[in-house]
């Protein structure tokens, strides 16, 4: 099991393309979801409803930024970029 | 749209529509007798969950995105079934972790689990040399559960992990059982000693003292790589918060499911007080954590009550229900093993006699006691 390193955060390219780690399954909850990953075993809390949409559909997006413009209101695009650069080193989401 | 607030710990609280730690017991029949065994087996119970029942039982896990369980007993490899249940978990998508004496991981089983893709073993181990180790969990029970760590390396099984419950005469050994562990490439797991089941016999002369408390403390916090299940949130008191959701998760975010099916509060409170259901109940398992007027109350904000105007209390959230409940401190109450020791204030106003006796037992009918004082 990897040591976590909530410090570290990877260059997350916001004009990239991303999806939903294949090994990865969401479970919606009131405050967002519970996101488990299959292969690393780690269990990653998504703490709002919206950005559970975004991990979800990013797949259908040609870029997070486009994903962010289209499901997140432009004032908090910022804490958004910083949650999914997040969930890229948990490998919740990966490049597509 | 909130990312940062308000905290999770404080939705937890609400509750969530399926457990995130799930510990289901298999059965209550056990080929040791451990002094402190939070579920009092021993002997299996003849209403213990048919094949048929437990698969069911894991396809509604599945249902409920319940991601892994957490299975004990008793001793699960006793069952002989044991495989049948964990190979229908991970057909389901439902990761197992299991906990064993290791007694029954022969070289075959460790092949065996060596060959299942999504099992994780925990080998219970309470001290780092057979004379501690023993004296807790029975003569013999140190070799064994060596020789199952053998087997899982020769299997290369790949990392397990080794699960301790700190006591009194373990706590010395906190360095001995991380080189344990780094030997077998093991990863460690210490878990708090609970006055539960028989535990409630043997807690006053087990649990850590205030000053082991304190050492165990100071040593869990440089540790990024060991393990606690979350039990030691009390001693968050001490300082900064040790890893994990430092609140008391019972009927929130964890519960038991007892080998009958009964459905309990968390692991350390199998007793009727905290019984919220049966899986054989209409409606099942989900019901039962959706619905039932013990986990909807637990779900209710609750009072700090005699710890309301200490500082502390939103580090160590009062502590742990169960070791209040079997020490006969009130739930609002301090944790028995409170840093400050308001703890052993409010247990001197009990007497040992009026704390709330197990109300489910399956010991063996032979007299269970500690191999060897000191």
């Amino acid at each position: 099991m990897p040591a976590s390193s909530p410090d570290v955060v990877t260059d997350f390219d916001l004009d990239q393309a991303w999806r939903k780690h294949p090994q990865v399954a969401l479970r919606e909850e009131a405050f967002g979801a519970l996101a488990y990953h299959y292969g690393n075993r780690r269990l990653i809390f998504l703490k709002s409803p919206e950005l559970v949409v975004v991990v979800r559909d990013l797949e259908n997006y040609p870029s997070a930024r486009a994903a962010l413009d289209a499901l997140i209101p432009v004032d908090a695009h910022g804490s958004y970029e910083r949650a999914l650069a997040r969930l890229v080193e948990s490998e919740v989401i990966c490049g597509a | 749209m909130a990312l940062e607030s308000p905290s999770l710990t404080d939705r937890f609280k609400l509750g969530l529509e399926a457990p995130i730690c799930l510990t289901w017991e298999l059965t209550y029949a056990c080929n040791l007798a451990c002094v402190h065994c939070l579920s009092s087996s021993g002997r299996r119970d003849p209403r213990e969950l048919s094949t048929s029942e437990a698969k069911a039982l894991i396809d509604e896990m599945a249902e409920l995105k319940i991601f892994y369980v957490n299975i004990g007993g008793g001793e699960p490899m006793i069952r002989s079934d044991f495989f049948e249940i964990i190979d229908h978990c991970v057909d389901r998508g439902v990761g197992v972790k299991f906990s064993t004496n290791g007694t029954r991981l022969d070289a075959e089983k460790a092949e065996r689990l060596a060959k299942s893709d999504y099992v994780d073993v925990q080998i219970s181990l309470d001290g780092a040399d057979a004379v501690t180790n023993d004296a807790v969990r029975g003569e013999g029970s140190y070799d064994a559960a060596i020789q199952a760590m053998e087997n899982l390396v020769a299997a290369n099984f790949g990392q397990f992990k080794i699960s301790v419950v700190m006591t009194r005469h373990n706590i010395p050994q906190l360095d001995a059982f991380e080189a344990l562990a780094d030997h077998y490439g093991a990863q460690l797991r210490l878990t708090r000693l609970r006055p539960s089941g028989r535990g409630a016999d043997t807690w006053d002369e087990l649990h850590p003292t205030a000053g082991q408390q304190r050492e165990l403390y100071d040593w869990l916090i440089t540790r990024t790589n060991v393990l606690t299940g979350d039990s030691f949130f009390h001693l968050s008191a001490f300082g900064d918060a040790l890893d994990g959701l430092n609140l008391c998760g019972a009927g929130r975010v964890v519960c038991l499911i007892d080998p009958v099916g009964d459905v309990y509060a968390c692991p350390f409170v199998i007793h009727d007080e905290f019984l919220a259901g049966n899986v054989r109940d209409p409606g099942a398992f989900t019901s039962v954590w959706r619905d039932s007027d013990l986990f909807r109350s637990l779900r209710e904000p609750s009072s700090a009550g005699a710890c309301a105007s200490c500082g502390s209390y939103d580090a160590c959230q009062g502590g742990c229900m169960a070791a209040k409940f079997f020490t006969g401190i009130p739930l609002d109450g301090p944790d028995p093993e409170c840093v400050y020791g308001h703890g052993e204030t409010a247990m001197a106003k009990v007497a040992v006699e009026l704390r709330p006796g197990p109300s489910v037992d399956h010991s063996a009918r032979v007299p269970v006691r500690l191999g060897v004082s000191s």
